[in-house]
């Protein structure tokens, strides 16, 4: 039986960045997910900023892995090549009493050590951000926060860790966690195999680490342990078209309540705005699906930070799903839960990693690294670990001299195969033929950009599962949106006699 | 980067384009280049294998294939020039704002430059995708626009699904509510949250009623079920401000949603181009000739409002080709003045949104309108400068599906010398 | 017993609405056609509806799987879909010209299936 040093259960950037982290050292690591592709959980809807970290209670996890993941994000992103920008982040208060809360928050982030927090009046607020609502009196500004790609992150963590020896496995459900006395041997997959079968596999390992999303708590009691119980909350988001970017510069916040930050309103890396979240606590796991009482919530709030929003420039509607503590038999601190339990050996949990997992992430893999080490784990570093990763070339990014230069290389950068984010056939076969490729529909959105744009993938489908069908040697009756079931086509329209 | 000179230069070659093109060098313009997208010309009609196209313009009923192979024999007879697989990425002003260079790119050529005299704007338009209209539920495989249905079943020969359901009533979802059907497939429903249909009563007809599809007035999709593959939607009846009423709410089985919701020109360009959008229309403010707010930059087709007929697109851009040979040509007048043209009643919007004076018998000029309420019984159209009425039309009915032409007279340029606008109103006869 | 009947000419995409007066499948009068071709439309629905009928067929060694066809005349309305599912069975080999025959006299109706495009061979 094969064995591994360390299974990570889930990929999303959680388990991405702990994979990379892992990947820094003599082991054999598995990285593993049910899903067709890396970070289809939280990871990739939830609203992709990057915290500066005056939220969370002073002393917590939530605290002092926000403060540090934030720092790291810098060097994290430059390494992977992925999108940032600190573009800082501001809470506005909209009434006298809100802006009491602003001290609060102020000095809660002092507390917790947040460099570059000011508190600015309504006037200033105003001119940085023209379109603000006109009942602002105050704001607190958060030089240090930031949005980020937080699919790009996740991809491109996952695809170091690939490319310095980490193991992934995807579309493979670990149905649950072996033990062997007090000692945790490995898990128990199933996985589609070709044809239809469902092919049930132990894989030993002598570390099983859960970073599970939602599903965290139904691994850990898989494991004989509880004390853990995850409840999801729903949060639904528009996304405006490109147009609306001059609006909104940056993230506005409202000021938040003891349950959820709020309704805000933020410009996205890619040059979208996005309005949302907001919070429903639900029982199901996979409800993604958005209401349209939820929807409108989501305006009526966004309204109150810009009112002069622009419903005709919707292009999209999304839901995520946070991984939030119930409160169970333990107490629920309302903290991050990362830790080694007592009860067994060779188990690490990371659950409820809700707001801000996202900023934490590069802190929390390196928390998850050092707990292991102090657990007994040997940690070798490898000379040849390379922290980078190839990063193809995004056309539209690229001056005309560049772009020429790309199409003399590669004739297919000059075949524009989505119109609205100007995707280039080449971007496609590039993101086919990555270290983790891309080999669903959403997968290449989330590499690509294509079908993001303002027709949502209007044009862009049929040619894109021609492209994808030849890179990927496979039928487009084989081609989904998101694994599984999700096929794109469903026969060809003439039958092959 | 490679660059390129010409007297008139066409950006998209489906009917608007190809039109412009053929006629800018009929009138004059020594080099005119037409450029294409795709990898061959048409723009979107190599995939309307319906017929239904050219009775107007060739008195013959032809599919849109042979519309466009028409056009293509035609534009290549009158040495215009074209450019296929190429993607404009950008429309450049000089620092003075007198001059535009395009920015184009293919594979074959690398980047372009294109510095033409006088540039047609024939980009078409798009279909409004799932999310614009917010609809609630899931988002499985499953859930396409009917254009993009029509792309995936007539030209690269794969089926979207098995079991429909089209949400909208436009032309294109008829148009592939059939085609779904003659290729095997079943539809389930056509839901429309109007109480009347928004596309052509000829396709509701031979596409719809021919076939005997369920056809649901007043009526939305509320929810879209399935994780992987749509697997039901739930339609409900809506009250006049289009809310669901309760307990009208049913489940439809089925592995397909088709869009049919309506259309958008592009203007992307456009607008970096500087060129001043109609908010109503979504396209550029044009005058007759379909010139733009900025000077040298002419516009056709459905890039300006969407058409409900490929010959009135075509009449749009024979229109807007002849000005742009002029301009080429530098013979068109110096002098001449503008009168706005508004929207009355039940007016939903007027192309061209201003009219150049004096009118000249050859350029046709025509108003082109949609009403914003079907009415089903006599009415009459009625155009006036500053209350002088200058037409009163009578129509058996009026629908918003179907355009109104109204010629403009040049006999009318002395009683519009004076005039300060015109206006359309349509009312009960 | 005469009746009032709602027709929607289909011949073109003007689309006429056309009331007439019938009796059984004979046309009485009838208004709102713009052209006489409205009068033969009515006529043909009382009696044997027709309709243009346009699909694809399969093509082989093209640069496109399927090349559009439509019937040269309008067809029988009730033999459409036996038409359509005949047709999926046929098979080109490129080149095809415009106006090829694809199938001739398709079910014994007396209408042919022509193509509506031409189509390179590719090898």
């Amino acid at each position: 039986m094969t064995s591994y040093d360390v299974i990570v259960i889930g990929a999303g950037v959680v388990g991405s960045m702990i994979a990379r982290a892992l990947a820094r050292y003599r082991l054999r690591t598995l990285l593993l997910d049910k899903a067709a592709d890396v970070g289809e959980g939280t990871t990739k809807a939830n609203t992709a900023i990057v915290h500066a970290g005056y939220d969370a209670k002073p002393g917590t996890l939530k605290a002092r892995l926000n403060l540090a993941g934030n720092a790291q994000y810098d060097r994290v992103c430059s390494e992977l090549g992925v999108e940032f920008d600190r573009c800082g982040t501001y809470v506005v208060a909209a009434s006298a009493e809100e802006r009491i809360s602003l001290d609060e928050l102020y000095a809660r982030g002092r507390q917790n050590g947040v460099p570059g927090m000011t508190l600015i009046d309504g006037a200033e607020m105003r001119r940085r951000e023209p379109s603000v609502t006109p009942q602002a009196v105050g704001a607190l500004y958060a030089a240090t926060g930031g949005i980020v790609d937080p699919f790009g992150l996740c991809i491109a963590a996952a695809e170091c860790a690939v490319l310095n020896g980490v193991e992934l496995a995807l579309e493979t459900e670990v149905t649950g966690i072996v033990r062997e006395g007090r000692r945790v041997a490995g898990v128990e997959i199933r996985k589609q195999m070709p044809g239809g079968n469902l092919a049930v596999q132990k894989l030993a390992s002598r570390w099983v680490v859960i970073a599970a999303g939602l599903w965290a708590d139904d691994l850990l009691h898989s494991a004989g342990l509880d004390g853990l119980s995850i409840t999801p909350r729903k949060g639904e988001y528009y996304v405006l078209d490109r147009v609306a970017a001059g609006q909104v510069h940056t993230v506005l916040f409202p000021c938040p309540t003891a349950f959820s930050k709020g309704i805000l309103v933020t410009r996205t890396i890619h040059g979208n705005v996005m309005l949302g979240p907001n919070s429903v606590s639900i029982s199901d796991k996979d409800d993604l699906a958005c209401t349209r009482e939820g929807l409108d919530e989501v305006m009526q709030g966004a309204l109150k930070l810009v009112p002069g929003l622009d419903r005709r420039q919707i292009i999209r509607t999304f839901a995520g799903l946070r991984a939030t503590q119930r409160p169970t038999g333990r107490s629920n601190t309302g903290d991050f839960v990362i830790e080694v339990p007592r009860e067994v050996d060779g188990l690490l949990l990371c659950g409820a990693i809700e707001s801000p997992g996202l900023a934490a992430a590069p802190a929390i893999a390196a928390y998850v690294v050092d707990l292991l080490r102090g657990a007994g784990l040997t940690l070798v570093e490898r000379p040849d670990y390379d922290p980078t990763r190839p990063v193809q070339p995004r056309f539209s990014h690229l001056s005309r001299e560049e772009q020429q230069a790309l199409i003399a290389r590669d004739p297919r950068h000059g075949n524009i195969v989505c119109r609205c984010e100007t995707v280039t056939e080449g971007e496609i076969v590039a993101a086919c033929h990555a270290p983790i490729p891309a080999r669903t529909y959403d997968a290449l959105k989330r590499r690509t950009r294509l079908g993001t744009g303002r027709c949502q993938g209007g044009f862009d489908t049929p040619l894109a599962i021609e492209i994808m069908a030849r890179e990927l040697g496979v039928s487009p009756l084989d081609l989904t949106l998101k694994g599984g079931g999700s096929r794109l086509v469903t026969r060809q329209t003439k039958a092959v006699a | 980067m490679r660059n390129l000179r010409c007297d008139v230069l066409v950006i998209g070659s489906g009917p608007a384009g190809l039109a412009a093109a053929y006629q800018a060098r009929e009138c004059g313009a020594r080099d005119v280049l037409v450029i294409e997208r795709n990898a061959e010309l048409g723009g979107i009609l190599p995939q309307c294998i319906h017929n239904g196209f050219g009775v107007r313009v060739f008195q013959s009923d032809l599919t849109g294939p042979e519309y466009v192979a028409r056009w293509a024999r035609m534009a290549a007879e009158a040495g215009v020039r074209t450019l296929t697989r190429t993607m404009v990425l950008a429309i450049e002003s000089s620092p003075d704002g007198a001059r535009r260079r395009v920015i184009a790119t293919s594979g074959a050529d690398g980047m372009l430059a294109i510095e033409p005299t006088a540039l047609v704007l024939a980009m078409g338009c798009r279909e409004r995708p799932r999310g614009a209209l917010a609809i609630p539920g899931l988002r499985p495989a499953g859930v396409y626009t009917a254009g993009t249905a029509q792309r995936l079943v007539n030209i690269e020969g794969y089926m979207p699904g098995e079991r429909h359901v089209i949400l909208g009533s436009g032309d294109i979802g008829m148009i592939m509510a059939r085609r779904l059907t003659l290729e095997g497939a079943r539809v389930e429903a056509m839901c429309e949250i109007l109480p009347y249909v928004s596309g052509l009563r000829r396709n509701l007809v031979q596409c719809v009623m021919d076939y005997d599809i369920p056809l649901h007035l007043s009526t939305t999709v509320i929810d879209v079920a399935g994780r992987e593959r749509v697997e039901s939607v739930t339609i409900a009846q809506v009250d006049a401000a289009w809310r669901p009423i309760a307990g009208t709410e049913r489940v439809l089985p089925c592995d397909t949603l088709l869009l049919s919701v309506g259309l958008i020109p592009e203007n992307e360009l456009s607008r970096a181009a500087g060129v001043m959008i109609d908010p109503v229309t979504g396209g550029p403010v044009v005058d007759q000739a379909g010139a733009t707010s900025v000077p040298g930059v002419y516009a056709a087709g459905n890039v300006v409002h969407v058409y409900d007929l490929v010959d009135d697109v075509t009449a749009s851009a024979l229109r807007a080709g002849r000005s742009a040979a002029g301009c080429a040509c530098c013979t068109l007048l110096a002098e001449s003045c503008e009168l706005p043209v508004t929207a009355g009643e039940n007016v939903h919007h007027v192309v061209p949104q201003r009219v150049r004076l004096p009118l000249v018998p050859e350029e046709g000029a025509t108003l082109e309108l949609r009403v914003r309420q079907p009415v089903e019984k006599a009415v009459r159209v009625r155009l006036s400068a500053d209350g002088d009425v200058l037409l009163n039309k009578r129509l058996r009915y009026v629908r918003p599906s179907e355009m109104i032409g109204l010629a403009l007279q040049p006999e009318w340029n002395e009683r519009l010398t004076s005039a300060g606008g015109l206006q359309v109103d349509v009312e009960e006869a | 017993m005469e009746e009032q009947r709602h027709f929607v000419c289909v011949t073109c995409p003007v689309g006429c609405n056309i009331e007439a007066k019938v009796r059984g499948t004979e046309l009485l009068t009838l208004v709102g056609n713009r052209c006489a071709r409205g009068v033969d439309f009515v006529k043909e629905e009382l009696t044997a509806p027709r309709r243009m009928l346009t699909t694809t067929v399969r093509v082989r060694g093209a640069a496109l799987p399927l090349v559009p066809v439509r019937s040269e005349a309008p067809v029988p309305k009730g033999r459409l879909l036996e038409i359509a599912a005949h047709l999926r069975d046929v098979v080109l080999d490129a080149p095809v010209a415009e106006h090829q025959v694809v199938c001739a006299d398709v079910l014994g109706t007396g209408v042919d299936i022509i193509a509506s495009r031409a189509l390179e061979r590719v090898d």
